[in-house]
């Protein structure tokens, strides 16, 4: 391992860090407003579908709309099992197998 | 926190099972994009020591991959840097959300935990948050139990990853199956539906004009804003029903 490639990876890991770090340190121990709370409370659900839905309808790079794709085409009845179920595990397995099973037929 | 325990140590055991239970699907999820990882650092002439010390250090998917791609390339170390910085300040959001739940965190711990905050722990931890029993402890071991799949996970790409076959089970899938259902457990009413909406409609038509996260974070802020917004306009509707 050369010295450049321990030094990259330690920046790498620094700028990392300090974005989880800093606001757990400052801001668990204080009472935040209201509205910020609220807010903050908010953050979770949009962070998830914003993750998630470009994956589902867009591919490539740069990113293009596609849809009836296999990543779509199985989130529909896995949403629906996560929703009737409330099982983590069943609605991992379940997505999983429809992939699968997507894969072999497409 | 009905069924906290009553001192911290009194169930030890008792957190890890539950922690490390918990925390499967990330470590499933994590096992073919780690493998992945492992393949393509390998072939970009990284020995598996190298790829095991980017893990531990910097312990981030995305930004891993575009770090190898970029050294593999001959980039120096500040774009290396630079580009790993704007990569992960999503975590900014994340974890300011998650330190509503973390007041009563002893600060060492507090800045153990920070170092496994990614996307996936917190989506989960951030759920299970919503339960009685789970607390930091629970939170701490799932994200540090993530980090170990993760590490193994890469470090086995390194050393055998080209005999494993790809799109093996469906297994590529099992990140996005915890996602969705994860969306399913936090939405807790119509107001959830908008923002679900918001959020996704947003970065999808931003990820087809830019680039890399930025649309995420976006997307999310500006979600999280109609959210808060459309809450207040209803609450202050109610009062001034009912003077």
């Amino acid at each position: 391992m050369s010295l450049e490639y321990v030094l990259t990876v330690v920046g790498m890991g620094v700028v990392t860090y300090i974005p989880r770090w800093l606001p757990l340190f400052f801001l668990s121990r204080r009472r935040l407003p209201q509205w910020l709370v609220e807010w903050l409370d908010f953050i979770p659900v949009s962070i998830l579908s914003a993750l998630v839905l470009p994956g589902l309808v867009t591919t490539g790079e740069p990113r293009h709309m596609v849809l009836f794709q296999p990543e779509l085409i199985v989130a529909v009845p896995t949403l629906l099992f996560a929703w009737k179920s409330r099982s983590l595990a069943g609605t991992v397995l379940c997505g999983m197998g429809l992939y699968w099973l997507v894969g072999k037929v497409l | 926190m009905l069924q906290s325990p009553a001192s911290p140590y009194s169930s030890v055991k008792g957190i890890l099972k539950d922690s490390i239970a918990g925390g499967w699907p990330i470590c499933l999820g994590y096992f073919p994009i780690g493998i992945a990882f492992g393949v393509i650092a390998q072939k970009a002439g990284f020995t598996p020591w190298e790829i095991a010390f980017m893990s531990v250090v910097v312990f981030a998917g995305s930004a891993q991959f575009i770090g190898v791609s970029m050294l593999a390339g001959g980039a120096g170390l500040l774009p290396v840097v630079m580009t790993t910085f704007m990569v992960n300040l999503r975590h900014v959001l994340m974890s300011s959300s998650l330190s509503l739940h973390l007041g009563d965190m002893p600060r060492g711990w507090l800045s153990l935990f920070a170092y496994g905050v990614t996307d996936e722990s917190f989506a989960l931890n951030s759920a299970l948050f919503r339960g009685a029993s789970w607390d930091w402890r629970h939170a701490l071991v799932l994200n540090h139990t993530a980090n170990a799949a993760w590490i193994a996970a890469t470090v086995a790409g390194g050393f055998c990853g080209g005999f494993i076959p790809a799109g093996a089970f469906g297994i590529d899938y099992a990140l996005t199956a915890m996602f969705l259902c994860l969306i399913i457990f936090q939405v807790r009413g119509g107001l959830y539906v908008v923002i679900v909406v918001v959020a996704g409609g947003m970065a999808v038509v931003l990820s087809l004009m830019m680039p890399g996260n930025a649309p995420v974070i976006i997307a999310a802020m500006i979600a999280a804003t109609v959210g808060v917004i459309i809450k207040r306009m209803c609450s202050s509707g109610e009062g001034d029903a009912a003077p």
